[in-house]
């Protein structure tokens, strides 16, 4: 058992958060998704890992790193297909809104059963003026149009697998950036003439962000495993953890952490919001906090 | 990065399972919450089973009784043992989780030899004396004075919480062997042989009604000065050690034990809402277990990472989750502390483990500060 990164993981973590430092900062980030940034990432491998011969742990390592960075665009969707692809899950609840059609170049649609292709463009509307991630544009899809059938029950299972997976891993990501941007202001921040992580109300808040993140992260490590090798663990309960764990870190230190930048926690400046807000939106892809945990009951 | 054993630690397994398959039947029945010298001895001849099976002090050095076996086979014991309902370490638990681990780390040969085959084997049982009544979380403010009197130190102070006290042959002592210098300067680590003249034992009650833990009351007690472990005025460091020699497994038993409760209530759970907490319960207890795993692979490289803090935070939080789900699930059931299975007992016996080794708030601190370099409060 050799249950943590080995060094060429650790290479290809370094490599991609270098890659992503240099190429997509914060401030490119917050211009939102675009074709250029799709075929940066192309080109860097990120689509093509598994293709490549790399496994599920590597790709969810390198899905961390994009959660880090807060990527935008329809990425989970998009790994292992050729151009940009979106998705939309039937079996969520709520108004059928499609995420980027205006940058997609293939939409599939799931239902419980199977998967399906759709021509983007023959969607028509225009997306909504205020969408809650303001990085996550959103159209509503009023009809469908004509479906193309491409995948049984037993390809949805793998797409749904591998979506719970690297958004799980993104999410860890979001988790863990959130921790460091709040330690950081708290090393930081000073009122009653001392730094306000030296207040426990604060350090503790901070204390909990990390070992959420660190639980959740060994949990989506250990999915990633048993999907490499599904001889090592029960794939849907381990699956299941991995994604509702790794979201509900992803939420609740977004919300720590505008309560640890006070004031500044509710601007638009401050980059908390945007990913508190992408954590809410991840919530409804390739299963919820709730169906998760019903999943995991049900293995009980 | 896999979670796959090795063909060693499948046989391992395999042999662990049909020992148990034989050695459980065969066990006496379990002795009566509060006959302690009966717990003893059950406890005890459970450890001897081990040791003669070759199942005990599986991490220790061979040459004082252990196996020096890979942490994996370690995990593996907890794995079966907890999964065949074997019994639990019980009255040993100081000597094996705490003494030993330190004398192994910071003993001398002969302190080695005279206690580590004995604690494996069952034949000495160790309690703690650390926390006094006026240094708990502040454990390094504490007073029981150790005056040096040619080969003896004479002991004279009050320690509380003693789990054990009332039948320990040794107990773990931090003493002030130094009044002058710096609170966590003066300290040192003493092995207390029980049966001093000077030293009484009062049971105290705990919230199950029984008698866990103990005052000790150490009045001119004389101390052998062999039975110091590590130097005069080092103790701090020595207490210290225990942690890093435990790789972060020191808390594992209880997260299994606590895997096993999730699968007992299963059954009894019919309300959706609550099904849906113990999905997250079990979400939460998988996770800490594949946190254990990262924490061993990475101590075995020789390089312990961030996680080994946080366990002890993460599992006693989610045992509570736990415990309160299952309240909820009983109804008017739980007003019965022995009625229906050991839910009951256990949501009380689990109050203790956000407190006992460190409160949360203590642990938050520690993970506030020396993982993520958080200022100190100001003193
Ligand atoms: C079941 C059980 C078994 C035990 N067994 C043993 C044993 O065998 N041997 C032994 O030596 N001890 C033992 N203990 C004692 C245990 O280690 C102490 O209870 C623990 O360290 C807390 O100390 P205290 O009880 O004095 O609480 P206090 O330190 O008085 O704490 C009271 C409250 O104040 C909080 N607090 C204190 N200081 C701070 C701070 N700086 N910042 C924030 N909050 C703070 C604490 O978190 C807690 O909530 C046991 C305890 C229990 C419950």
């Amino acid at each position: 058992m050799n249950f943590d990164l080995s060094d060429d993981q650790v290479a290809l973590r370094d490599g991609i958060r270098s890659l992503l430092e240099g190429k997509i900062p914060m401030s490119r980030v917050r211009e939102g998704f675009d074709r250029s940034m799709f075929d940066e990432l192309t080109n860097a491998g990120v689509f093509s890992l598994r293709v490549d011969g790399f496994g599920w742990a590597d790709a969810a390592i390198v899905y961390e790193e994009l959660g880090r960075a807060l990527v935008p665009g329809p990425l989970v969707w998009s790994f292992g297909r050729d151009g940009i692809t979106g998705g939309l899950d039937l079996t969520v609840g709520g108004t059928r809104y499609v995420e980027h059609l205006d940058s997609l170049d293939a939409l599939l649609v799931l239902d419980h059963t199977s998967i399906s292709t759709a021509d983007p463009s023959s969607l028509a509307g225009s997306p909504a003026d205020w969408p809650l991630d303001p990085l996550t544009p959103v159209t509503e899809a009023a009809s469908l149009p004509a479906l193309t059938a491409v995948g049984d029950a037993d390809a949805l299972g793998a797409l749904r697998a591998q979506g719970a997976l690297l958004t799980a891993a993104y999410l860890v990501g979001m988790a863990d950036a959130l921790t460091d941007l709040s330690v950081a202001y708290a090393k930081d921040r000073e009122q009653f003439g001392r730094p306000i992580g030296s207040f426990q109300a604060v350090k503790h808040l901070c204390a909990d962000m990390v070992v959420r993140t660190e639980v959740a992260r060994a949990s989506m490590y250990a999915a990633a495993c048993v999907l490499d090798d599904p001889s090592t663990g029960d794939l849907s309960r381990a699956l299941s953890g991995a994604k509702l764990l790794a979201n509900e870190a992803a939420i609740t230190n977004g919300k720590s952490a505008t309560q640890v930048h006070g004031g500044m926690g509710f601007t638009w400046e401050v980059d908390v919001h945007l990913y508190l807000k992408r954590a809410w939106v991840l919530d409804t892809h390739f299963g919820s906090i709730d169906t998760h945990a019903d999943t995991v009951a049900a293995t009980l | 990065m896999d979670l796959q054993y090795s063909e060693a630690d499948e046989v391992f397994r395999g042999d662990l399972r049909t020992w148990l398959a034989d050695e459980l039947p065969a066990l006496p029945p379990q002795p009566a919450r509060d006959d302690w010298t009966a717990r003893r001895a059950w406890d005890t001849d459970w450890q001897r089973r081990l040791f003669d099976a070759g199942y005990a002090g599986l991490s220790w050095p061979e040459e004082y009784g252990g196996r020096d076996l890979p942490p994996s086979q370690q995990l593996i014991f907890l794995e079966e043992t907890t999964r065949a309902r074997a019994p639990y370490v019980g009255v040993n638990f100081v000597g094996l989780l705490h003494a030993g681990p330190t004398i192994v780390a910071e003993g001398t040969d002969e302190q080695k030899r005279e206690h580590l085959p004995k604690i494996l084997r069952g034949d000495e049982v160790w309690c703690q004396g650390f926390s006094e009544p006026g240094s708990g979380s502040d454990l390094a403010s504490l007073r029981t004075r150790a005056v040096r009197d040619g080969d003896h130190y004479v002991v004279t102070g009050q320690k509380i919480w003693c789990s054990f006290g009332q039948i320990g042959d040794f107990g773990e002592l931090l003493v002030r062997t130094d009044p002058d210098v710096k609170k966590h300067a003066g300290i040192s680590w003493l092995m207390l042989p029980m049966d001093l003249p000077g030293i009484e034992v009062r049971p105290l009650r705990t919230v199950l009604g029984s008698s866990e833990f103990a005052e000790l009351f150490l009045d001119e007690v004389r101390v052998p000065v062999s039975c110091r472990v590590g130097e005069e005025n080092d103790g701090w460091r020595v207490t210290n050690v225990t942690l890093s020699f435990e790789r972060g497994t020191a808390f594992v038993s209880e997260l299994v034990d606590a895997m096993r409760l999730v699968e007992d209530l299963a059954p009894l759970v019919k309300d959706p809402a609550h099904r849906r907490e113990l999905g997250h319960c079990a979400a939460e207890l998988d996770a800490q277990w594949a946190l254990t795993k990262r924490n061993v692979t990475q101590s075995s490289r020789g390089t312990p990472g961030r996680g080994a803090f946080m366990m002890k935070l993460a599992y006693s939080e989610t045992r509570q989750r736990l415990g309160e789900l299952s309240l909820r699930v009983l109804e008017r059931d739980g007003l019965v502390v022995d009625g229906k299975g050991e839910f009951v007992e256990e949501r009380l016996r689990t109050l203790a483990l956000t407190i006992a080794a460190g409160t949360s708030q203590i642990q938050r601190n520690i993970v506030g500060e020396r993982v993520l370099g958080l200022p100190k409060e100001p003193k």
